[in-house]
């Protein structure tokens, strides 16, 4: 059963958090509300779960109105960012009393409580108390609790925001898995591109109370209407520089023109602004067709296994992502590499004009 | 500012420790050198607060001492140790102006006031609070109230060192690469000692020169961040850092090759002495996924492959063990059948958890 968000608008006091959006989520399908703190993903939820009316517009769950059901009669599921238990309940009774609410035979509770258990990996913990179990048990034990009466519409608002990033690790991978065998509505938010990512799914890219773009999250991953949403949906940020296309040339910031090729021969001269991803942004040049920068390093932020390296170019702040771990000064002049087939090409509102094919690179361009 | 020495340090919650697992903190002897930048990492309940709070003299270690200088000063309380702590979530008065705030812990020590405006301006300026110094802290946002509690801890410049306790916690996630870039810089003005605890490894690894890895109460590795990611020490820094993390295949070591389900893996120049079982680790950005059979590849099921827009995370399967491969963007993973490649000189061998040293020149850096 599909749930429609027709033209839904919330005003808290004359503050608008939710400002006219449409949405249709089918059943089965693994929805993300991406967006930073205070872009609305709560607020959504919580008129989709009922728990708010919107000022304007209307949800509809199968074609009724969710504003006239009761909260009671609705068949919804949530996890929140705090994980919560029934501190005074063992691990399975907390699993089951959505079932006991439901009144379900007593074997049909156990398979079922131990089903989603097994599927989340607390099986052996069944007997314990919240109080014994770490913070990622106890987020379990709220997914599982939520997954167990297979609500139709499921709601998990950034359930691994508490959780140490190994955690996150293993739960995302384990969620993704465990979402693809199921019916119902499944919206998840976050404020991480990089989860949304690994989720999959689709995803509804959300500012400032506003909906910007919905759609596969790969799809609005690899063509970001909006430099807005190119920047929001991606980590780290996308990097851009203004520049013109002439008849015959590229020019980018104030580097060496550079001849149009592939997809950037296809627009039409102009002023534009040009996005390039991190990991787009090289510090060795590979070829003869890429823009060099002259650029001065800023900081290097060190993950596991790359290295963020923070360069000042015109005032501007880019992110170039290496692999491995490398070490950088504080205020050492870098040369940066793009190579021109990948970079993205918005107009001056920042409305996207053309997106690099990513994936078929021609062989080593413009090394003849 | 000073050098810090702990001396068969020990510590247990417990009035009378009998066995291992009763401590806390197992025994240890560890130097931090005076000015550099430190991070202890490692997950919740492994020890780091602890640590961190006996250096402070927040907690009075059941066993060994803490020197500054060589100085024992672990019967010594907080305030007699001359340490800056920042705790994660900000201790500030609320009543007080934001320059009050940072001028506090200096009036306290008696300094004439126009030392203390120099150095609250100049500290102020540091973290950006300049435009706020007159306004009451209480109406400033959570990351501005951290940034003064971060103030109060640099203002003094006598202090022996600076230690934080996981310092970010409450500052907007977007906020926070200013945060990090802000204390490099200070680190780099000011050269001070500090130790930075976290359980995030983009935290410790940015922040530090030297990281120190715990779990369970024990050190496991002290390293630079190329070290933690090229040469972890033991299984569990292999596993703990990076994303998804190292990859580990027990094997059967005979003559320089490894046996792996009936696989056979060459495992390069300089262990043609070994023998024996041990466990192979490799990372999954050395692992090479190729659509051809070639020489030294092994046929692996690929199982799940996650799309994360810069690279692809296969998960495949590899005889009896699930093996994770990064594959960069752009590449295509094969479907249903692949074949690995194992660069020997990615190949790192564990024996009870710890990495054996056999390995000949180590290769340059770079995935």
């Amino acid at each position: 059963m599909a749930m429609v968000i027709e033209n839904v608008t919330k005003m808290v006091g004359n503050k608008c958090h939710i400002n006219d959006i449409s949405l249709q989520l089918e059943p089965g399908t693994f929805n993300i509300l991406l967006g930073r703190t205070l872009s609305g993903k709560t607020t959504l939820m919580r008129l989709m779960a009922g728990l708010d009316r919107p000022t304007k517009g209307k949800i509809l769950m199968d074609g009724q109105d969710l504003t006239r059901v009761s909260i009671r009669k609705r068949d919804v599921a949530m996890v929140y960012q705090q994980f919560i238990n029934y501190p005074s309940m063992t691990i399975y009774e907390n699993i089951a009393s959505p079932l006991r609410r439901a009144k379900i035979s007593a074997t049909k509770i156990d398979h079922k409580v131990r089903e989603v258990a097994e599927m989340l990996h607390i099986e052996a913990l069944l007997d314990r108390l919240p109080v014994e179990l770490s913070g990622g048990q106890q987020q379990r034990t709220a997914i599982a609790r939520a997954l167990v009466k297979d609500a139709e519409l499921l709601l998990l608002d950034e359930p691994l925001v508490n959780l140490d990033y190994k955690l996150r690790e293993e739960l995302r991978v384990e969620m993704s898995e465990i979402f693809k065998r199921r019916k119902s509505i499944v919206v998840y938010a976050t404020t991480e591109p990089l989860e949304a990512l690994a989720l999959g799914g689709n995803t509804a890219v959300l500012h400032e109370g506003d909906l910007e773009q919905f759609g596969s999250t790969i799809e609005v991953y690899q063509h970001p209407q909006t430099t807005r949403i190119a920047q929001a949906f991606s980590d780290p940020a996308m990097n851009f520089v203004n520049g013109k296309i002439d008849t015959d040339n590229l020019y980018l910031g104030d580097a060496p023109p550079i001849p149009l090729r592939g997809h950037l021969s296809k627009l039409n001269p102009g002023n534009y602004q040009f996005g390039m991803r991190a990991n787009h942004l090289q510090l060795e040049r590979k070829s003869a067709a890429e823009v060099e920068f002259q650029t001065t390093i800023d900081l290097a932020e060190i993950s596991g296994s790359e290295t963020y390296l923070y360069v000042i170019y015109d005032n501007v702040t880019w992110v170039v992502q290496q692999q491995g771990i490398h070490k950088h000064e504080m205020g050492e002049q870098a040369h940066v590499y793009v190579d021109p087939a990948k970079i993205y090409v918005f107009d001056l509102n920042g409305h996207l004009v053309s997106t690099p094919d990513i994936n078929s690179s021609e062989p080593e361009q413009g090394v003849q | 500012m000073a050098r810090i020495d702990l001396h068969k340090l020990a510590h247990s919650y417990l009035p009378k420790p009998t066995n291992e697992s009763d401590f806390a903190l197992q025994e240890m002897d560890l130097t931090w050198e005076d000015g550099h930048a430190y991070a202890l990492l490692g997950p919740s309940g492994c020890g780091k607060t602890t640590l961190l709070n006996i250096i402070s003299g927040l907690v009075t270690p059941s066993q060994g001492e803490v020197l500054f200088d060589g100085r024992d000063v672990t019967a010594q309380l907080p305030q007699e140790r001359n340490i800056a702590q920042v705790f994660q979530f900000p201790v500030i008065y609320d009543t007080m102006t934001v320059y009050n705030n940072l001028a506090f812990p200096l009036r306290n020590r008696k300094l004439p006031e126009t030392e203390i405006r120099e150095r609250v301006n100049e500290v102020a300026e540091m973290l950006e609070l300049d435009d706020v110094l007159n306004k009451r802290a209480a109406n400033l946002s959570a990351d501005a109230k951290q940034k003064i509690s971060l103030g109060r801890g640099l203002v003094r410049s006598d202090v022996a060192a600076i230690l934080f306790d996981e310092p970010l916690t409450v500052i907007d996630p977007h906020l926070k690469v200013q945060l990090r870039r802000k204390l490099k810089q200070i680190h780099a003005r000011f050269k001070l000692t500090m130790i930075y605890v976290t359980h995030d490894q983009l935290e410790a690894l940015t922040f530090a020169d030297q990281v120190v890895v715990m779990e369970a109460g024990k050190i496991l590795q002290i390293g630079s961040p190329q070290d933690l990611f090229e040469n972890p020490q033991h299984t569990f820094v292999g596993h703990f850092i990076g994303s998804p993390g190292m990859n580990f295949l027990p094997c059967q070591i005979q003559n320089g090759i490894a046996s792996i389900d009936e696989q056979q893996i060459h495992i390069g120049s300089g262990n043609e002495n070994l023998n024996g079982n041990f466990e192979l680790g490799i990372r999954p950005e050395f692992l090479i996924l190729q659509n051809k059979k070639g020489s030294g590849t092994h046929e692996v099921a690929i199982k799940v492959v996650e799309d994360l827009g810069n690279c692809k995370i296969a998960t495949v399967q590899f005889g009896n063990h699930p093996l994770k491969v990064k594959v960069p963007e752009g590449q295509d993973v094969p479907a249903g059948i692949g074949f690995l490649e194992f660069p020997p000189q990615w190949i790192r061998l564990y024996s009870n958890d710890t990495l054996i040293k056999t390995r000949s020149p180590q290769p340059e850096t770079g995935a």
